[in-house]
């Protein structure tokens, strides 16, 4: 079955009993019992619910996973995996990440004894220097937020699986759609779908995926113990909006495409950042574990003042926080996405103030693009 | 602003005070006044309310027209159309239409002094031999439901307007996406916005829009006396749904035409009822007032007999009533959408008991074209 056909029918969009063609809402707490020693398959929603675990079944059929977890955002997602590591484990995270998972690796997980790692995963070299007998994680985002760096999955794979250590892929950016990380190797994969399996900037959400049965047992274990479930209705949004994830995507790809290309014939644009550009460093790379480039891109202006005017400028694109919508957003990740990060680490990393970030929508190109260049003319200040 | 971009912003940033991309859900019944003989614009549900004021905004929007009303399902927006007319007015209704609606017409509104002619619309003269002193609107789908049979929009306008005639038509199957009946001159576009619009399958709903402010108005009238409103919720989800109409449809109607051709050639069929198909009556007309040939279809296969086992035997598509959703679905009109059609009418109608009705879904080809090809054999 293609992918495309699996959004539709991951296997469980009918309801056996009644044949509503729409997942039911268990808007249920409790799920009663029918005595004392008979329990049924369902007890209390925190442990499980059935609408959440149709959103479950449908995004792990989709990763080409077996088991899945959903939490209430992707923080929540991001962090019950990291649950996974105890005091006095050493994990490596790439540091070309969300600023919220920098936020929360650098803030919050060393004060329990995890010794996290920050290093540039693009070179793997880095990562194989840095790999002590502590080591119990790798932590990877590719394309990267917001530079779209790539990082190899399957050579990082083979290094970690050499050394017993878990890696661990946030796939928010491209999808299963475009990229299974589980796929080549990857143990656990996780989403914020807030962003392209919702689709509609309406509804926060994060996934968890793996194949791993001891894994996934672990993780159940946690998103019980902890509780950062997502609730059955909005269990049931993300699923509404996963039905279209390809239509979306396609039409967001071909237009992110189109615009990469007009952004680098401007003179104002110094850079553009999008794996589909012939130029772009990794783009074979990310081609031969990735099937399409996606509907994200950065480019800079030239500096921070005509960045400023350029997105103050901008009528079509809500300047907001997030990505993979139908309608585009436009950010400028040193103050928003990417807000947490130490001005060193940004620094390091190529964010500054120049630098923005659009999530291409399903809006028509042409409207798109003269919106585009009526900013660009404004902002050049003359 | 292009269509498509347009289809997409519908309710964004609607509330200013906290920029919210997505419009906020108003699921209150009322609105406390500031004070005596004050108003907020808002007062109680059932006559306006935020969300539904948005949905029903942005269908008027998308059919260009000046006023747009939500309800509870089509079948309660056509009822309130109804409710324009007075007993011994009489309307002409093509003859080619959802079950739905006939029996609205001829089971209840019969009763209450409205007389009803049903003719074939896609003959331009002949249908004009049934007006009388009366008539009062002609009620117009196009393409047809289950036969995709193709009405002359401006020409149809055109003479019922020179008449005085009200011009209704349902475009559920093509949605403004592809075609906007009051850009013909028609009156009143009505939606069952459960199908395409929805586009989910997962809300019932009817949206009505005018093209006359003071028509507009009457509905409204209408709309908060008998009170069929849509709640917030599913205006709510409408408006999620809309966001992805044109690429779902452009989608949905690739694959409906390869199918259609690829049906068109299976031993198993009898005939293949596709606008997009160059032997079909009405595909030059469509092509001239559409810009698209939608994603439904009907086909015939040789034999009644074989309906059941094809019905049962195919594995991703659905037998089941509706349209328009991301799950492709089959349904069979002889004992479904036209069941409450007389078995004498369907016959005359070209409606035989080994016809299907196909909405086309966003699966593959490949894989839609695998499931009936076995379950044709």
């Amino acid at each position: 079955m293609k992918l495309g056909t699996k959004l539709i029918h991951p296997g469980n969009e009918v309801d056996e009993a009644t044949g509503a063609v729409s997942a039911p809402i268990y808007q249920s707490v409790i799920f009663a019992q029918q005595g004392l020693d008979t329990p049924g398959k369902w007890e209390y929603t925190r442990s499980g619910n059935p609408t959440r675990a149709a959103l479950e079944e449908t995004v792990a059929a989709l990763e080409g996973g077996e088991y899945g977890f959903a939490f209430a955002s992707g923080m929540a997602a991001i962090t019950a995996a990291f649950c996974l590591f105890s005091a006095g484990d050493h994990v490596l995270v790439a540091r070309d990440i969300y600023g919220g998972t920098f936020r929360l690796v650098h803030r919050l997980l060393p004060r329990f004894g995890i010794q996290i790692e920050l290093l540039d995963t693009v070179d793997l070299e880095n990562v194989r220097r840095a790999i002590r007998p502590e080591t119990r994680g790798l932590y990877l985002e590719t394309p990267s937020n917001p530079l779209l760096k790539i990082t190899d999955l399957r050579e990082a794979v083979a290094l970690a699986q050499q050394h017993n250590i878990i890696t661990i892929a946030d796939n928010t950016l491209m999808t299963p759609y475009l990229q299974r990380p589980l796929e080549l190797g990857v143990d656990i994969v996780v989403h914020s779908a807030t962003k392209y399996l919702s689709g509609h900037s309406d509804c926060l959400a994060g996934v968890v995926v793996t194949s791993s049965q001891r894994l996934a047992n672990e993780i159940r274990f946690i998103q019980n113990s902890i509780g950062a479930v997502l609730a059955p209705h909005e269990c049931w949004l993300i699923m509404r909006g996963i039905k279209t994830l390809k239509v979306r995507l396609e039409q967001q790809q071909a237009t992110a495409g189109r615009i990469a290309d007009w952004l680098s014939t401007r003179p104002e644009i110094r850079a553009v950042y999008y794996p589909g550009l012939t130029n772009h460093p990794g783009r074979e790379l990310h081609l031969a574990q990735a099937e399409g480039a996606g509907g994200v891109l950065s480019f800079r202006l030239p500096d921070g003042e005509s960045a400023r005017r350029f997105i103050d400028g901008l009528r079509l694109p809500a300047i907001g926080s997030s990505l993979g919508a139908v309608e585009s957003i436009v950010t400028l990740p040193t103050t928003m996405s990417h807000g947490a990060l130490t001005e060193e680490m940004r620094q390091t990393l190529g964010i500054s103030r120049d630098l923005v970030r659009l999530s291409v929508g399903i809006e028509d190109f042409e409207d798109l693009r003269d919106d585009l260049a009526a900013a660009l003319q404004g902002c050049s200040g003359r | 602003m292009k269509l498509t971009t347009r289809i997409v912003r519908a309710g964004l940033c609607w509330d200013e005070k906290t920029g919210a991309i997505s419009m906020p859900i108003y699921q209150t019944s009322t609105f406390r006044h500031p004070g005596l003989g004050k108003s907020t614009g808002y007062d109680y549900s059932r006559t306006i309310n935020p969300t539904r004021e948005v949905l029903e905004d942005c269908i008027c929007q998308l059919e260009g027209g000046s006023r747009g009303l939500a309800f509870s399902s089509g079948m309660a927006s056509i009822d309130a159309l109804m409710r324009l007319f007075r007993p011994g007015d009489h309307l002409l209704v093509s003859d080619d239409l959802y079950g739905g609606t006939y029996r609205l017409f001829a089971k209840l509104w019969a009763d209450y002094g409205l007389d009803f002619t049903f003719c074939d619309l896609t003959d331009p003269q002949g249908w004009q031999n049934s007006i009388t002193g009366k008539t009062r609107a002609i009620f117009i789908e196009t393409p047809t439901n289950p036969l995709m049979k193709i009405v002359d929009l401006a020409a149809t306008t055109e003479a019922a307007k020179q008449r005085g005639l009200l011009v209704i038509v349902d475009n559920t199957f093509f949605t403004p996406y592809l075609q906007r009946p009051l850009d013909f001159g028609a009156d009143i576009v009505v939606h069952s916005a459960t199908k395409y619009i929805g586009g989910h399958n997962d809300v019932v709903a009817g949206l009505l829009v005018t093209a006359d402010p003071d028509l507009g108005e009457k509905l409204a009238f209408i709309q908060n006396a008998a009170g069929a409103i849509l709640g917030p919720q599913d205006c709510w989800l409408l408006l999620r749904g809309i966001k992805t109409l044109a690429v779902r449809l452009e989608w949905s109607q690739r694959t409906a035409l390869r199918l259609a051709r690829f049906l068109g050639k299976h031993p198993a069929v009898t005939g293949v009822y596709y606008p997009g198909l160059k032997d079909h009556p009405g595909h030059d007309l469509c092509k001239r007032q559409a810009s698209g040939f939608g994603a439904m279809l009907s086909f015939e296969v040789k034999s009644s007999a074989m309906i059941g086992a094809i019905l049962s035997r195919l594995r991703y598509i659905s037998y089941a009533e509706s349209l328009g959703g991301v799950e492709t679905l089959i349904t069979y009109p002889e004992t479904q959408t036209h069941a409450d059609i007389p078995e004498a009418v369907r016959r005359q109608l070209g409606i035989s008991a080994s016809l299907l009705r196909l909405s086309v879904g966003l699966e593959h080809y490949d894989d839609l074209k695998a499931d009936l090809q076995q379950a044709l054999t």
